[in-house]
């Protein structure tokens, strides 16, 4: 048995130990790891856990991140608790076997400590690697700080074990701003915890020798259509009324209470910015001064990246008159991910903002105060002109002239 | 404790009970089923399988069929070595934890991984690595056919030197492959492998004596044995088992094993050596050897397996 271990109430934590908290207190069965800046942490306290007793299952060090997918898939059709850790590069390496894991229905978690990727080469908090896991078939939770970043750890398991579900989770948080950054976290104690998972219910296990399964078979273009559109149908439609449940019961268990998409300062908003993980607190702060100033403004954040929500969006933009988009990626000859989920799920709406792009942050680029404000200055003109009174995409910081597009 | 099969004749061996199905969709007169087989039915253990992407996968699971009667997995072309390396790691973790599934509760089910030459020399190289470095205890087998037979032909790391293939075809200026094939086992048997060992279907006693010593070794096993292809070497489908002997008493295939990383032991002596010449006649891919022009390429591929031969019989002799 593995030993417990003795917590504080309000312990300090970086992003990192957080998340590696959570793997131990899940009790994983098999983590097959390869650490990676800034995720590798992750990978080294889960070490230092088990050097030190306070885990039982296997640990499995491989050569590489696709190893480490890959045997996490193995681990996880032979029928147990399966999780592992990675950035970046790493995640872009293992993103073949992401999308072997969805497709065999296999409930891995995955921590994602968010980095951009190269050339040129960065280490540091944007988010391309999130982004390039958004057509995987997995399901992305995003956390904006260190206190999320463990509890959704350990709601991942809940999610996607269920067996009306059986899906692998990512869970993500923003390169060093939340990775590195210790922060109070007030963590469950390790019975707690455990019990919120629960005991991983094995289905269609490799190692029940009475009924032998096939893993990973053939299809063409006879049935592949079906499996993929069964996994499509399931993330649209089965997994928005699981995560409510599950974030239901750990606002019973911890009184901290998660929605799938967070608003902020929403209710009487006539402009708002979107965005997603630590930029949402700054943005946050940032409404709240420029109240202050007479423009009511808010802040809108989706909690789930994948599958999307199309219905929570629209509920939550139903009265604002402009909307940025802030995307921490570089769309490479598009407008942002998030410009155009937003602009998807508005269209069917009988509100039709004015909505504007902001590509931002890339490498771990600061995002500012004053970004911010200018932001929703310039959303506070398009709502009074009812029109962009900018260029649809604009790009914040970068040197040279000012990069815009439409 | 592993339990083997008593097999002492091929009869026996041939009509007992198959985990691995008659009914798939390998060409006929392909050796992978017969290797298979021999494996499957070498232990009555229970097993838990992967495969490559390869010949093996696609003709043996395709949905709503399988041809599998014991749990199996692929994944991808580079990766049946860590898929079956991840299950038994969650193989180790249930039984520390007691929460195996009741009916794995008391037995010791035997891990092992199939993938082509491609996936094993090539692009699945460094996941088979990291896997023996790492010790899991599981047994990894090449199936061997010098050629990625499943997308046409092309040439792998395991094409010998002079084969015409899809992507070294001989040509009006061209022999063929130019590279002399890999040598796996000895790459293998540097990893300290406890058991490292090369097999051919044809000799089954030979096989199957090796894969039983397998499956008794604790640690991460190597076979690489040699799977005659019809389609791509170019022979009739009923002569599998007679170019397969004309490999290994050629000793362009020879039989030996390493133990330990260092202990080789030579498990097959021919009675009557056959010249390679006799091996390459009888295959399509080494027709145009025969020109004038090559023939040089014959003398070369003799003194090659010659001198390999005198190799392994040095350290054989010398106990290293």
């Amino acid at each position: 048995m593995a030993e417990k271990m003795e917590l504080n109430e309000i312990e300090v934590w970086d992003g990192n130990m957080a998340a590696s908290q959570a793997l131990r207190q899940a009790q994983v069965d098999v983590v097959a790891a390869y650490p990676i800046t800034p995720s590798t942490p992750i990978v080294q306290n889960y070490s230092s856990f088990l050097a030190n007793g306070y885990i039982d299952g296997e640990f499995v060090m491989v050569e590489s991140e696709h190893a480490a997918m890959s045997g996490c898939v193995g681990a996880a059709a032979a029928g147990g608790r399966v999780a592992t850790a990675t950035s970046s590069q790493g995640f872009a390496l293992m993103s073949e076997v992401l999308y072997q894991a969805s497709g065999m229905r296999l409930p891995i978690v995955l921590t994602v400590v968010n980095r951009a990727l190269a050339a040129p080469l960065n280490v540091n908090g944007d988010h391309s690697d999130m982004y390039l896991g958004r057509d995987s078939g997995w399901i992305q939770l995003d956390a904006f700080n260190c206190q999320e970043a463990y509890d959704l750890t350990l709601m991942a398991f809940r999610i996607g074990e269920d067996h009306s579900i059986r899906l692998p989770v990512m869970v993500h948080q923003d390169g060093f701003i939340t990775s590195h950054t210790a922060e109070n976290v007030r963590p469950l104690s390790d019975d707690e915890a455990y019990e919120f998972v629960g005991e991983y219910k094995p289905m269609n296990a490799m190692l029940d020798l009475a009924r032998p399964v096939t893993y990973g078979v053939q299809t063409e273009e006879d049935w592949h259509f079906e499996h993929k559109a069964r996994q499509h149908a399931d993330l649209m439609t089965k997994v928005f009324g699981k995560v409510e449940e599950v974030f239901e019961a750990f606002e019973k268990k911890t009184g901290r209470k998660y929605n799938i998409v967070e608003e902020h300062y929403m209710d009487d908003a006539e402009v708002a910015i979107v965005a997603l993980g630590t930029t949402v607190e700054t943005a946050e702060m940032v409404a709240k001064m420029m109240r202050e100033k007479g423009i009511k403004a808010g802040v809108v954040a989706p909690r789930l990246f994948r599958p999307w929500p199309y219905e929570q969006i629209k509920k939550a933009l139903s009265k604002v008159k402009a909307v940025a988009c802030l995307d921490r990626s570089s769309p490479n000859g598009a407008l942002g991910a998030l410009y155009n989920e937003v602009t998807a799920s508005l269209y069917q709406s009988d509100n039709h903002p004015v909505i504007t792009n902001y590509i931002y942050g890339l490498g771990g680029r600061d995002f500012t105060v004053n970004h911010a404000k200018e932001i929703f200055e310039e959303l506070d003109a398009n709502a009074k002109e009812g029109r962009p009174t900018t260029p649809l995409q604009q790009f914040i910081g970068p040197r040279g002239p000012k990069l815009s597009f439409y | 404790m592993s339990e083997m099969k008593k097999i002492k004749n091929l009869k026996e061996f041939s009509t007992s009970a198959d985990r691995f199905e008659g009914a798939n969709l390998l060409c006929p007169g392909c050796a992978h089923s017969i290797i298979v087989r021999e494996i499957l039915n070498a232990t009555n253990d229970p097993m838990i399988l992967s495969a490559s992407t390869g010949c093996l996968e696609v003709c043996t699971a395709v949905y709503p069929y399988t041809s599998w009667d014991a749990s199996w997995i692929h994944i991808g072309f580079e990766n049946s070595s860590t898929a079956i390396a991840g299950a038994e790691a969650m193989y180790k973790a249930l039984k520390r934890k007691e929460r195996l599934p009741k009916s794995c509760e008391g037995k010791s089910p035997k891990f092992v991984a199939f993938g082509g030459d491609g996936a094993t020399f090539d692009i699945g190289f460094q996941w088979i690595s990291g896997c023996f470095e790492r010790g899991h205890d599981m047994m990894y087998v090449c199936l061997d056919n010098e050629v990625y037979a499943n997308t046409g032909g092309q040439r792998s790391s395991a094409t010998p030197i002079g084969a015409s293939t899809t992507t070294s075809p001989a040509g009006r200026v061209s022999y063929g492959e130019k590279m002399n094939k890999k040598d796996i086992v000895q790459i293998m048997a540097a990893h300290g492998s406890p058991y490292v060992a090369q097999v051919a279907p044809n000799k089954w006693k030979d096989m199957v004596k090796k894969i039983q010593k397998g499956f008794a070794t604790e640690g991460p096993v190597f076979i690489n044995a040699m799977s005659a292809c019809t389609t791509e070497w170019k022979f009739a489908p009923d002569d599998t088992i007679a170019v397969s002997d004309l490999a290994v008493d050629s000793l362009v295939f020879p039989l030996y094993e390493i133990e330990n990383g260092t202990k080789l032991t030579i498990t097959y002596r021919p009675k009557n050596k056959i010249p390679v010449r006799d091996y390459l006649g009888a295959q399509g891919r080494f027709k145009h050897l025969f020109k004038p022009e090559y023939e040089y390429l014959i003398d070369e591929w003799q003194k090659r397996v010659d001198d390999y031969w005198e190799y392994l019989q040095r350290r054989e002799e010398a106990g290293v």
